[in-house]
């Protein structure tokens, strides 16, 4: 068992998992155990920031599983990520409980507000944690299944598929604007007191949250890894690169394209999850299209069809973003734009295909001089 | 207290009938005049009112001037010397008495007649009843509008007088309807007289109407009661008619707003199959381009301020035209075949020109004034219209028209046809298709400027207007069925009209949800759009 999951890990895959562990292990020794005013201390912003990026690389590693390996650019994958994100925020409010403002044992704060005398039936169970769970997974992975059912039977491809699933994006941002959703209307879901009954504002649960997001990007590499590196996966780049012929080979295009769709929206859907907690709040504007179409261009930046690359990309372009909105938030709009043109044009293969480049580069030019001889 | 508060301005309304009825709608007597006005120089609530009401009856030739003087504090009375003085609008200082110029005034001696709510409520009569007299058509009408909806029977005396008085025929209507509307309450009127009265009242059918004829029919019977309800149900189907009639108005209006934001992308998308992400800020830009071409004219020759938008068209195109092409030849060119790519890279360029508005122009929205065939609203048959609104239908269809006509017409036309059907074909007969590229999307980002130029009229000049209408058009044009402008036309309207129809039934948001739901599903059903495109193009 452990010997076929270390085949499946070239060097490179190594590192990845290697900078990861890195991660886990000295992120909780410098917030917790190394004091404040050390050199070596890490604050607590730099934690939740960490946490968060970590967050986006998962959602990047999905969407670099279906555009890299499949073909499908979806520019609706915030959709699923903010699915997980509520699931999980409803969690967190229930378990507010009497602390709220209006101090309702059952009704969060903003149902009291608009009068609602009963629970939703849509937040039944979310007091139990592994119900939450479990709808983090099924609410992004079930939407994803119908859109996917209809989209890939009816043989939509290409750009029509990325405009509807924008629109598909669009629309659940508008409805999660409506108060009568019941799911906090514009201001979203916020204010949250503890998870699992530990405060979500302590140090000790933002490293441990951490943690966790390092560890299931991890397990995502491993999963995406496996899937893209099996049989299976071979069909499904077979069917990114000429989905005709794969298809009168024989094989169920839409069966492949619908398993790769649906497990990268679980994907998401955890990364969301995650991510939640982290940030303290998810509102609507998490459905925003221009959202899902920056996480388009984390994968791009890092190399997509690459895994590590778009969780490297993820980190690098939000980095950039912490940096440039902080020092100079003027420019930063400009630095994305240019970042959207110079990689399509530049760097089709993203950084990694660059690093990739030197290399043969250097390979070759070490071997010329021995031809030489 | 509330309750002396309330009364207030009905026992002024009982003085002031009482004051018509008194005088009668007699000629006015010069001598009285002259106490009316010593009324307004006492500096009390108590006498300013008795002036109001005083002059509401006297019916002087320059009363009406004198109590909108008042109700805009434009009226003074010299202290020591009790003259009363008004301010024309333009300043000028006149006398109240004898409506000629004050000379020798001293302007510190000067105080202005105070008004409270009891006097303002006397005035507001005061003006209404005097306004059925009044020399403007437009104030006499809606002096009778005022009548009607009060249906006081105290006014009858006066709306017959002014009946008898009047010529405009739209006035005489007014006064006739706000007579019937006395009548048909008035149960000391004879049955006959109320059944006219409902059967006026049933021809004006609009919502106050409706209002009147459901009171008359709680508190009479028998005949008047039948031919009241009757009147409402007559009433009811007109209403509902003539508010499917605006629905489909207002849905034209929408669906043309959604088709000139849709029809440039439609040209980039159909012609070259590239989706166009900064095709919105291509609609901004033509938005921005009309806000200078304004402020340019504000400050060097404002007299051609009603040109303004003739002027900003043909720039707008030029600009969004030129930015449009530029970026063809810099980055969607070595895109072709990667659509996805272009996708990408369009987006990053619309988040550069976002950006760029918004370091040049600032973060607000910015103020582009209509002109003036382009302001106010008019009433169509009981439609309400807006003139903006009705200009922009009209325009869209003028740009749609020449569009087709260019494309059918021309020998450009006629190669961006032949390259939109196959583009190897025609590269191979000969045709240039980079430089048919690069004009198509050179005109397609033309279009979108000049849509701008509209929108401009409608929507907040911001940096972000044209991400609310990207989505919009990309639904408009996928659902229309690419590379066929037809489509794009019917699919904006069909949107329009149904979004429009939608919205009072489920609320704008939801309405809005089940369209896009609707696209969606639509989309797995026709891949292609309503009308697909066929032959060969369509493997491409």
């Amino acid at each position: 068992m452990m010997q076929s999951l270390l085949n499946l890990l070239d060097l490179r895959g190594r590192i990845f998992l290697g900078c990861l562990a890195a991660v886990i292990i000295i992120v909780p020794i410098c917030t917790l155990l190394i004091p404040a005013g050390s050199m070596l201390h890490m604050p607590t912003y730099v934690v939740a920031l960490l946490g968060k990026y970590l967050c986006y690389a998962l959602l990047a590693l999905a969407l670099d599983l279906v555009w890299g390996y499949c073909g499908i650019l979806s520019l609706g994958h915030g959709a699923f990520f903010a699915l997980g994100g509520y699931a999980m925020g409803m969690y967190l409010m229930r378990q507010i409980g009497t602390r709220g403002v209006y101090a309702d044992p059952i009704l969060p704060d903003f149902m009291v507000f608009l009068n609602y005398k009963v629970l939703p039936m849509t937040w039944w169970g979310f007091q139990s944690f592994p119900y939450a769970l479990l709808m983090v997974i099924l609410v992004p992975g079930l939407l994803a299944f119908v859109f996917g059912w209809f989209a890939f039977r009816s043989r939509v491809t290409g750009v029509y598929l990325s405009i509807i699933t924008q629109a598909l994006t669009y629309a659940l941002l508008l409805a999660f604007f409506r108060n009568d959703m019941g799911f906090g209307g514009n201001n979203g879901l916020t204010d949250f007191k503890d998870i699992l009954g530990f405060n979500v504002q302590a140090d000790g649960t933002r490293v441990v949250l951490l943690m966790l997001s390092a560890l299931a990007l991890a397990a995502g590499y491993m999963v995406a890894r496996a899937v893209t590196m099996s049989k299976f996966g071979k069909v499904v780049i077979a069917i990114r690169d000429a989905e005709s012929r794969a298809r009168f080979l024989g094989y169920r295009v839409e069966t492949y394209k619908l398993v790769v769709f649906v497990l990268s929206a679980i994907m998401a859907g955890i990364a969301g999850a995650l991510y939640v907690p982290q940030v303290g709040i998810i509102n609507p504007s998490d459905f925003s299209p221009a959202n899902s179409i920056e996480a388009v261009i984390w994968v791009a930046v890092g190399g997509r069809g690459t895994l590590i690359g778009a969780a490297l990309g993820a980190l690098i372009v939000n980095f950039g973003k912490t940096y440039f909105t902080g020092a100079l938030p003027e420019l930063w709009l400009f630095a994305l734009g240019m970042l959207f043109v110079l990689v399509t044009l530049f760097l089709p293969k993203g950084v990694l295909g660059v690093i990739d480049d030197v290399m043969e580069r250097r390979r070759i030019s070490k071997r010329k001089p021995m031809a030489a001889e | 207290m509330s309750l002396t508060f309330r009364s207030l301005p009905i026992l002024a309304a009982f003085f002031f009938i009482f004051a018509i009825l008194g005088h009668g709608l007699s000629p006015a007597r010069a001598d009285a005049s002259d106490d009316i006005f010593a009324n307004f120089a006492t500096d009390k609530f108590s006498d300013t009112e008795k002036a109001v009401v005083g002059l509401a009856a006297s019916a002087t030739p320059n009363s009406l001037t004198i109590l909108e003087a008042l109700a805009d504090g434009r009226l003074y009375f010299d202290a020591s010397t009790k003259i009363v003085y008004f301010k024309s609008t333009d300043g000028a200082l006149y006398v109240a008495t004898s409506n000629a110029k004050a000379a020798d005034v001293n302007a510190a001696a000067l105080k202005k007649v105070r008004l409270n709510n009891t006097v303002r409520s006397a005035l507001q009569s005061a003006q209404g009843s005097m306004g059925l007299l009044a020399a403007d058509p437009a104030r006499r009408r809606s002096a009778a509008e005022a009548v009607f909806k009060a249906h006081d029977i105290a006014a009858l005396p006066a709306v017959d007088l002014a009946l008898t008085r009047e010529t405009d025929s739209r006035v005489k209507l007014a006064f006739t309807q706000a007579r019937a509307a006395i009548l048909a309450y008035d149960t000391t009127a004879t049955d006959l007289q109320r059944l006219t009265a409902i059967d006026v009242l049933r021809e004006r059918a609009d919502q106050d109407t409706l209002g009147h004829l459901s009171a008359i029919a709680a508190s009479s019977d028998g005949r008047i009661k039948t031919a009241a309800q009757a009147g409402m149900t007559a009433i009811q189907s007109r209403l509902s008619l003539l508010s499917g009639v605006q629905n489909i108005w207002y849905g034209l209006s929408l669906g043309s707003v959604l088709l000139l934001a849709a029809i440039g992308l439609a040209i980039t998308f159909g012609v070259m199959g590239v989706i166009n992400m900064a095709h919105g800020e291509m609609v901004m830009l033509g938005a921005y381009t009309t806000f200078v071409v304004q402020d340019w004219i504000r400050v060097h020759n404002p007299a051609l301020f009603d040109y303004s938008l003739l002027i900003a068209l043909p720039l707008a195109f030029l600009v969004t035209a030129i930015v449009g092409m530029m970026i063809e030849r810099i980055v969607i060119r070595y895109l072709y075949g990667r659509p996805l790519e272009t996708l990408l890279a369009t987006f990053g360029v619309s988040l550069v020109l976002q950006q760029a508005v918004r370091s040049i122009f600032g973060a607000n929205n910015r103020e582009v004034g209509a002109p003036s065939f382009m302001a106010g609203s008019f009433d169509l048959g009981g439609l309400a219209i807006t003139s903006g609104r009705m200009w922009i239908v009209f325009f869209t269809i003028l740009v749609f028209g020449l569009l087709q006509l260019m494309l059918k017409t021309t020998s450009f036309g006629l190669r961006m046809r032949a390259v939109t059907q196959n583009r190897r074909m025609a590269s191979a007969m000969g045709i240039d298709t980079n430089r048919i590229y690069a004009m198509a999307f050179g005109l397609g980002s033309g279009i979108a400027g000049i849509a701008g130029v509209a929108l401009s009229q409608i929507d907040n000049v911001s940096p972000n207007l044209g991400q609310s209408y990207i989505i919009d058009s990309f639904m408009v044009v996928v659902f229309g069925g690419v590379g066929n402008l037809w489509g794009t036309l019917v699919a904006a309207f069909t949107l329009g009209i149904a979004n429009k129809f939608l919205e009072p039934m489920v609320g704008a948001v939801l309405g809005k949800i089940l369209l896009l739901v609707f696209i969606i599903v639509f989309i797995q059903k026709r891949p292609r759009g309503l009308f697909a495109q066929k032959g060969r193009a369509v493997e491409v």
